[in-house]
């Protein structure tokens, strides 16, 4: 059973289907944090009600903290595995053609874990009464964090982290899931591309949008 | 042409290594990288020095033998070539050149550039093989194989174990080495039997050798010499996932 589980083949494919959850997560979170940009406070708050509420979305997000959990264990232990497996290093840097995103895979993501945490205490911990703030009125914490010009420069940072992070996974995924092949890699490529610019751009775009219309 | 060399020596396995600089004229551009280091170890000989240890056989390209670190790349700077195949036009005359053993846990240095890569071995023994004599070449049309199929397994099939696969990922990871070994098998009726054990049984023995794990960043892709394609690891996760 651990071969199965443990196997290099295995802990990727955990890997890659718990980023791909995440990766599927991403275009309905920016989807609610879109409603930001509406003058209406209603329609995001009650986006986020119905998120804190709904029964079958507990559900998921259960699932949802699972996948981040599961991703950031596997991907660290398969980094120490990494690390550990060349322990002489090269007197020369290796100089072999690589993109410069796939080779930076553990400090990316780890700088989005720096971004979620405090996203957590922000929203989740909110949530949960931990930290201070108002539960039913996310979106006027969400704009008042996005008043706090070193916040936004933080969240720029984190999100264009997560962009190379995002145009790595997504290929990554196809290729540990053995979808990857001469004909579709091209594809998966552009689509990658499409996807790393969209997604944290349009989570980029609020803080920007919202200052303006201020 | 006259280079200087810098060159990793280590005496044995448990010896401490470290670089040794020499300097080196008369190395004419047509000369292949193991001819340069020919002439070095003749020179070296010549001054009653100990010459500089490292592995070759057919200086063909053929054997996988010949694997070194060039530079900042296995097999030297230019695609697609061995060591052996590696001339010296693609040096400047007065250029140093670092030369290093394959660095990896499963590579453990024996002498110089000599590393053991009998762990590649043992994945190779653990399922890299048909279990039945195949006989001699059948009647073509008597097993039918698409061309796109059989040109697929021929080019897993050239793999030559060299090791540079393992020498250029960030993470020293065999896997492009076990994909082309199970692609060839797994492309051909031959190998369909036996495709689950084989797969298995070389993915185990590749972590129980202690390699590290693919990161999909395609440094083994761009330093093979035999160039084998990433694909093939895309393969390899497939049939691990279709055993169970």
């Amino acid at each position: 059973m651990n071969k199965i589980l443990f196997s290099a083949v295995s802990k990727k494919f955990v890997m890659a289907l718990a980023g791909l959850f995440l990766l599927l997560f991403l275009p309905v979170h920016l989807g609610i944090n879109l409603m930001l940009l509406g003058s209406d406070p209603e329609p995001f708050n009650n986006a986020a009600h119905f998120m804190a509420t709904f029964p079958l979305v507990k559900v998921v997000e259960i699932v949802l903290i699972l996948a981040i959990l599961v991703h950031i264990t596997y991907g660290l232990i398969l980094q120490i595995q990494n690390w550990r497996s060349r322990p002489v290093r090269y007197a020369v840097r290796n100089k072999s053609e690589t993109t410069a995103f796939s080779k930076f895979m553990i400090w990316t993501g780890g700088s989005v874990l720096i971004f979620l945490v405090i996203h957590f205490f922000n929203f989740y911990f909110i949530k949960l009464g931990i930290v201070e703030g108002d539960p039913e009125n996310f979106y006027s914490v969400a704009h008042q964090l996005f008043g706090i010009r070193g916040y936004v420069i933080l969240y720029w940072i984190c999100f264009l982290l997560l962009g190379f992070h995002l145009y790595h996974s997504l290929q990554s995924a196809f290729q540990t899931l053995g979808w990857s092949n001469e004909f579709w890699k091209p594809v998966i490529q552009v689509i990658s591309l499409i996807y790393a610019i969209i997604i944290p751009a349009g989570f980029a775009v609020i803080p920007l949008v919202i200052q303006f219309v201020k | 042409m006259k280079l200087r060399l810098k060159i990793w020596r280590q005496k044995n396995a448990e010896a401490k290594g470290a670089f040794a600089s020499y300097d080196l004229d008369g190395v004419s551009p047509d000369m292949s990288f193991l001819e340069m280091l020919d002439l070095l170890n003749s020179r070296l000989v010549s001054e009653s020095k100990e010459p500089v240890a490292f592995d070759h056989d057919c200086r063909e390209g053929i054997c996988g033998s010949c694997g070194m670190y060039i530079n900042g790349y296995p097999h030297g700077p230019v695609p697609g070539l061995t060591t052996c195949h590696l001339s010296m036009r693609y040096f400047r005359d007065g250029e140093t050149i670092t030369i290093e053993p394959w660095r990896a846990k499963p590579f453990p240095v024996i002498r110089d550039l000599i590393v053991d890569r009998s762990a590649m071995d043992k994945i190779q023994v653990a399922g890299g093989f048909i279990s039945v004599t195949a006989g001699a070449a059948p009647e073509a049309n008597s097993n039918l194989v698409r061309k796109h199929s059989s040109d697929l397994a021929f080019d897993s099939a050239i793999c030559i174990g060299c090791g540079a696969c393992v020498a250029a990922c960030k993470n020293a990871s065999a896997m492009l080495f076990v994909s082309a070994r199970v692609s060839q098998y797994a492309l051909l009726p031959q190998g369909r039997p036996e495709a689950k054990e084989r797969v298995r049984a070389m993915v185990e023995e590749m972590d129980r050798q202690g390699f590290g794990n693919c990161s999909n960043t395609g440094a083994c892709e761009a330093q093979c010499p035999k160039q084998i394609r990433l694909f093939n690891i895309a393969r390899l996760n497939r049939e691990y996932y279709k055993s169970y």
